[in-house]
């Protein structure tokens, strides 16, 4: 805790720092609210408007975990299987990559037409962002295993299943949380994304409904509640990891 | 009683042959080195009889039973630690009875004891020094069910203090246990010190071009280092590898 203190007062100083010039260059340009409203209105807003903002708030968090639970669990069940059956990875990886270059933007309405406004077309899309990330680490960390180690397990008789779960799994665990770090923090934006193809609640409906009457500093709490979501999900899966890979966390520790 | 029996291999790499018709034994309860220069193709054989590789020609035994291309017939302890670093050292000692089948964690407790390792029981391999880590790996390797333990230069990575002290260490635990043991060297000192017979390989391709047998009784003392017969021993074998 102390070192989050130690570490975080200089950025949480900058940050402040950009908070004053910008109230303090709205106030003297005498920029309208509507163009870019001060800090202070934002906050307000913020505090004014909370119950208002909560359902939404609640709904996109709801929305992204469920969505990141999905995602992981595809993601790691596709790094498994591409792994332990290579025919298949020669197969479907390039596939895989190629599929990451098109444009949730563009596919997200065209899952609405296939899917409706239900939920299953928002999860679709917070799936789509999420897998790859923890497939591409997941796999990464089953190929990187050292190769004494693997020279070892296999000279005393390790069948191909005690490999992955006494070698290759543990020590992808790492990367993998890599992967996984990254994927929480897109939930929020695939829920968000999601969320504007329609929706009855979230902080994606929010915002639309903000920026076309033209309430710019609700724009603003949504754009800092998602940020703050984001990081919040990055501080989960920080824990985890501390909590799952102890060895590792003592290791750096000591240097 | 012979427990391990080595008839007439060979292997190529490609056109790199690296073993030729190259036969030895090892009796029950026997601590047999295998002495050659770098790249005489020590490794390749252990290789082949932990049934990493198939050899071209040629068979292994392994108190009858035919072992080439049987992975897990034998326990092993290479020449780096290979220790995994998200177990303690616990776990990692029993990592190859769990490979088996059954671990059992008594057992370990006592030898890490006796190891001087009670005390880090838990700790990761990165907590342990190079010498800790060797002895973690020898125990593992000793805990392990098979009947034959192959070691491919453990000390080798080790400063000379630490080599001494794991050399002595080593020869208590044989004493002790009484496994049978075919250990990797191109240290020809610790050949002597060790063990009970010596295979001295000439390279290229390798085959057994002298058998030697250590005329030291046991248990072993650290004094047969200033021995005039050890001196002679060295000489012999040394001769015995310039001449190939
Ligand atoms: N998998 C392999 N493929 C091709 N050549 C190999 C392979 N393994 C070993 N060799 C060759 O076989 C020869 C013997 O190698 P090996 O590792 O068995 O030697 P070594 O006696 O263990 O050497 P060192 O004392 O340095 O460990 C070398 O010339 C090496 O290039
Ligand atoms: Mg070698």
């Amino acid at each position: 805790m102390i070192n989050v203190f130690r570490k975080g007062w200089r950025p949480a100083a900058v940050l402040l720092l950009l908070f004053i010039l910008w109230e303090m260059a709205v106030n003297l340009a005498e920029v309208p609210a509507w163009l870019l409203p001060p800090p202070t209105d934002i906050i307000q807003e913020a505090v004014m408007g909370w119950e208002g903002f909560r359902p939404h708030l609640q709904s996109t968090v709801l929305l992204s975990l469920c969505g990141f639970a999905i995602g992981t669990a595809i993601g790691l069940l596709t790094a498994v299987i591409l792994h332990l059956l290579p025919f298949i990875r020669e197969s479907i990886y390039p596939l895989l990559i190629l599929s990451q270059n098109v444009p949730i933007i563009v596919l997200a309405p065209l899952l609405v037409v296939w899917f409706g406004f239900g939920i299953l077309p928002k999860l679709i899309v917070i799936t789509l962002v999420c897998f790859f990330p923890i497939t591409v680490a997941a796999l990464d960390g089953f190929r990187q295993t050292p190769g004494e180690l693997r020279h070892y397990m296999l000279m005393a008789g390790a069948g191909r299943g005690q490999l992955f779960w006494k070698l290759e799994l543990p020590y992808s665990l790492p990367s993998l949380f890599s992967g996984l770090k990254i994927s929480a923090t897109y939930s929020v934006m695939g829920a968000v994304i999601s969320e504007w193809l329609g929706a009855k609640a979230g902080i994606g409906v929010f915002m639309t409904l903000a920026s076309s009457s033209f309430r710019t500093d609700r724009v603003f709490v949504a754009i800092f509640a998602i940020m703050l979501l984001s990081l919040l999900f990055f501080g989960g899966i920080l824990l985890a990891e501390r909590l799952l890979i102890k060895w590792k966390s003592r290791e750096s520790g000591r240097k | 009683m012979i427990q391990l029996s080595v008839n007439s291999l060979t292997k190529s790499f490609d056109s790199n042959r690296v073993l030729s018709n190259l036969s030895f034994q090892v009796n029950e309860g026997e601590f047999v080195s295998i002495l050659g220069p770098s790249g005489s193709g020590k490794s390749t054989i252990f290789n082949l009889i932990g049934g990493m590789l198939l050899p071209d020609e040629g068979s292994i035994t392994l108190g009858n039973v035919e072992i080439s291309g049987k992975r897990g017939s034998i326990s092993y302890m290479p020449q780096t630690p290979s220790l995994m670093p998200w177990r303690t050292t616990l776990q990692n000692v029993l990592l190859g009875q769990e490979i088996m089948g059954k671990a059992d964690p008594e057992t370990a407790r006592k030898m890490l004891q006796k190891a001087g390792l009670g005390d880090y029981e838990n700790a990761f391999p990165h907590e342990l020094s190079g010498g800790m880590k060797q002895r973690a790996a020898f125990i593992r390797a000793l805990l392990s069910p098979q009947p034959i333990i192959l070691l491919d230069e453990p000390f080798s990575a080790l400063d000379e203090l630490t080599r001494l002290d794991m050399q002595k260490w080593l020869l208590d635990i044989w004493n002790e246990h009484k496994p049978t043991i075919l250990f990797v060297t191109h240290n020809i000192e610790e050949a002597i010190y060790l063990s009970d017979r010596i295979l001295i390989l000439g390279s290229k391709p390798a085959k057994v071009v002298q058998e030697f047998k250590v005329p030291f009784g046991r248990p072993r003392m650290e004094g047969i280092f200033l021995d005039k017969n050890f001196l002679e021993c060295k000489r012999s074998i040394h001769h015995a590898l310039k001449n190939h």
